[in-house]
């Protein structure tokens, strides 16, 4: 494809005065104008959103889904992370390289392919599985020849279908059938500050893993003084083994859209953002007519219900970054930036996006307001424990019966969840579990009985991250498992602070070397060293947690480790 | 200054008064205590991305960066606990394990102070990057680069806002660099020589600089230059 400056003129046209946040749209519709980012297509954009050429070409370095060399007409996307791995990853990625003659990350001479290894596609119960342009290949046997596509499915499961209720069906929600936005209706007749205490009341605490609770954040940026003010979706979705966001977003977005209406109405916040990470390209079109179907409806624009609010929500699809999941990454990435996290303070609720006062949410802390303001904070602190009030989502992938997404209350135990989706697959023993993510722990099989609570974990020494529950059964090589997660962080890591910047990358070679029986004297201390820099030093909590899983792996199976390991 | 202005904390058992906005580097000279810095400079936005300079603040799950940290009333921060210091070791030995330290003489004393080991890390993967001579000023041997990011800052808001260099890459391959590889000369580099100046590691070099170490004598480089230069006569 070549690139017609004409045209691209007037694609670039609507991004234009947005000035520099328009960058990442702008590159998007760049790319899907001209196959690729040449260097006279980056000078147009440049020119036209009056970015600095230098900095243009910076941000298309950052994200991997910005190609400034030419591209295949159909790009192979591959997922190789842990999950996928399990299953034969690998070997996929290996036939197509051999079935167009390339190395991964290659294109054809004619421009006809382009095969690349992923990161964590969120698909992680469908696994292996792959991207063929924006077409999703799920379930693939290479020895039967046999996939699913058209895909992703929802797989939903549980003891309770609260946030899930409308998951797992045959359509996404329309707004009717999701119930007209009751409780954003009933927030209109409250005052702010009073939905603020009733989320602080409901003990809601954020979802994407840092467990942040939500209406102390709500509390800061309500009390902000300010011209402007925002509420951020993160959809970044991008914790190997996690893909709650994924079905939420996809099968129940009104549940998101009200939730963001509620904060928005709580802490006086005119203009929305999802932040929906690039690797969900299925997921962009169900939004998109969602919000559709709210504007129509009243419930985003000017005066909404004939209240005093105005508010609306903009799409933004980010381009292959995890950092970006970080949320101050995700503001610069929204800026038009590389997604480097800033220093943290200031922190969002007065400094956010575009420096003013920011509700940042995960998607799932989202779904679980409009719940909480239906039900009653009385009825919803019913469900879970003291601490831990509630319903969670868990992701349950690897060796597992039934791998899939599972609601259940807190306080549920790690074996009756396990139990739940049928057990380590073919009756085989288990041999650990990775919990929370990729930043996650492992968990022996003797702490099945833990119960899955915020304080019986941090007790157990588990993180209960994004909820991700990931099954090794007693055949796996961990060391093959773990080269996995640490060829993720260093593919991952934004480069901005030493410790992870180079941790990553050392922590890749040690535990290469480990994977591929090649161990040298002194490389368990190595890895703890680096692995506890990262940890203490890092600026942000990628850097903090990207070595997490290694040192739990340390303590849990010394022996892997050592060179008569097995 | 009255007393609300000023605030007393204690840096390795010592007490330490400072007026309010006293970065923890700042505090801790006062009791001579001298915190290793690399990617801080005065002139630049400070962006605690070295990491160097991180100290222990009781209450705190990580530790903290002293180059941007302002002092809190009744604070208790140890500059060289073992957590501290093995962070820093390790993070010297990780940069000599990954770039070209041969003519950063602050970082090499770093190094000796931490006991640090340039051999820590064998078979690391170096960044190996080529020198970049395209201009007549100054040369580019991002091989010496530590991603300080200084020159980045001062080619932008800190000082020319010229912003002929941002980065490629990302991680471990992030390098500074110009639109799409282009020649300096052919960037929006005005000169200004800010860059060359504020670069703690010798990756920005004057020519002239260079040659003297070549063993080029300064009448010879006097004699090269002015060859090279096209004035025009005045008439």
């Amino acid at each position: 494809m070549e690139s017609d400056p004409e045209a691209l003129k007037e694609i670039l046209e609507p991004y234009v005065p947005l000035g520099q946040s328009g960058l990442l749209p702008a590159l998007h519709a760049a790319q899907k104008h001209a196959g690729w980012l040449s260097q006279p297509v980056a000078t147009q954009v440049a020119n036209a959103l009056k970015v600095p050429l230098a900095d243009v070409h910076g941000v298309i370095e950052f994200y991997s889904m910005f190609y400034n060399e030419p591209l295949g007409k159909k790009v192979i996307r591959v997922c190789t992370d842990v999950a996928c791995a399990l299953k034969g990853a690998d070997e996929i990625l290996k036939y197509h390289c051999e079935q167009h003659k390339i190395q991964p990350g290659q294109t054809t001479p004619d421009l006809a392919t382009t095969v690349e290894a992923s990161p964590c596609l969120g698909m992680c119960e469908l696994a292996p599985v792959a991207m063929l342009d924006e077409e999703v290949e799920t379930n693939i046997n290479l020895d039967a020849g046999t996939s699913e596509k058209g895909g992703p499915r929802s797989i939903v499961g549980g003891s309770i279908r609260l946030l899930t209720a409308n998951c797992g069906k045959e359509e996404p929600t329309f707004i009717t059938s999701y119930g007209s936005y009751r409780a954003f209706k009933k927030v209109l007749l409250m005052k702010p500050t009073d939905v603020v205490d009733e989320i602080k009341a409901s003990g809601l605490v954020g979802r994407g893993g840092a467990a942040f609770p939500t209406g102390i954040k709500w509390d800061g940026a309500a009390k902000a003084d300010a011209d402007k003010k925002y509420v951020v979706c993160n959809a970044d979705e991008s914790e190997p083994g996690t893909f709650k966001d994924r079905i939420l977003l996809r099968d129940d977005p009104h549940s998101i859209i009200e939730g963001m209406l509620i904060a928005a109405f709580a802490v006086g916040a005119s203009k929305g953002y999802i932040y929906l990470r690039g690797e969900y390209p299925y997921v962009l079109p169900v939004l998109e007519r969602s919000l559709s179907e709210a504007r129509e409806k009243g419930f985003l624009g000017e005066n909404i219900q004939n209240s005093s609010l105005t508010f609306d929500i903009e799409i933004r699809v980010g381009a292959g970054a995890y950092i970006c999941g970080e949320e101050t990454a995700l503001f610069e990435s929204i800026e038009g930036k590389r997604g480097f996290p800033r220093v943290k303070p200031p922190f969002p609720t007065t400094h956010g996006l575009f420096g003013k006062p920011t509700v940042v949410n995960n998607v799932e802390t989202l779904a679980n307001v409009p719940l909480i303001i239906n039900m009653g904070t009385e009825e919803f602190r019913k469900i879970g424990t003291e601490k831990s009030p509630g319903s969670k989502l868990f992701c349950l992938s690897g060796d597992v019966e039934k791998p899939g997404l599972y609601e259940v209350p807190f306080g549920v135990t790690i074996g009756e969840l396990l139990d739940m989706a049928g057990g380590v697959a073919g009756g085989k023993a288990l041999q650990t579990m990775l919990f929370g993510g990729a930043a996650g722990a492992f968990a022996r099989p003797d702490q099945l009985d833990v119960k899955m609570t915020f304080e019986d974990l941090r007790t157990a020494g588990l993180p209960l991250g994004s909820g991700v529950l990931m099954v090794f059964d007693e055949s796996r090589d961990l060391r093959k498992s773990l080269a996995h997660l640490g060829k993720f962080f260093a593919h991952e890591s934004c480069g901005k602070c030493y410790p992870c910047q180079m941790g990553t990358q050392r922590q890749m070679e040690i535990l290469n070397r480990i994977a591929a029986g090649d161990i040298l004297p002194g490389d368990l201390e190595r890895l703890e060293d680096v692995g506890w820099t990262m940890t203490d030093s890092s600026l942000c909590g990628l850097g903090q947690t990207a070595s997490t899983a290694v040192l739990s792996a340390i303590k849990e199976f010394p022996e892997l480790f050592v060179e008569n390991g097995k | 200054m009255t007393t609300t202005d000023e605030i007393t904390l204690d840096i390795d058992g010592k007490s330490v008064t400072v007026p309010a906005g006293t970065t923890l580097l700042e505090a801790a000279k006062q009791i001579g205590e001298d915190t290793p810095t690399i990617c801080f400079h005065e002139a630049t936005t400070a962006n605690a991305i070295c990491r160097i300079c991180v100290v222990e603040v009781e209450g705190q799950r990580v530790l903290q960066p002293a180059c941007i940290v302002e002092a809190v009333a009744d604070m208790q921060v140890q500059t060289r606990s073992e957590k501290v210091i093995r962070s820093r070791k390790s993070i010297l030995e990780m940069l000599a394990s990954s770039v070209d330290l041969s003519e950063a003489p602050e970082i090499q004393t770093l190094m000796d102070d931490y006991d640090a080991s340039a051999e820590r890390f064998p078979d690391a993967q170096r960044r190996n990057i080529e020198i970049k001579d395209d201009n007549p000023m100054y040369i580019r041997d991002y091989d010496k680069c530590v991603l300080c990011w200084r020159c980045v800052q001062v080619c932008a808001d800190d000082a020319q806002f010229t912003y002929a260099i941002n980065f490629s890459g990302r991680g471990y391959e992030t390098e500074i660099g110009t639109f799409f590889d282009q020649t300096i000369p052919a960037s929006s580099c005005v000169f200004c020589g800010q860059c060359v100046a504020v670069c703690p590691t010798g990756a920005l070099k004057p020519k002239r600089e260079m040659f003297i170490q070549q063993g080029i004598s300064p009448e010879d480089i006097t004699v090269m230059s002015s060859g090279r230069k096209k004035r025009k006569k005045r008439t």
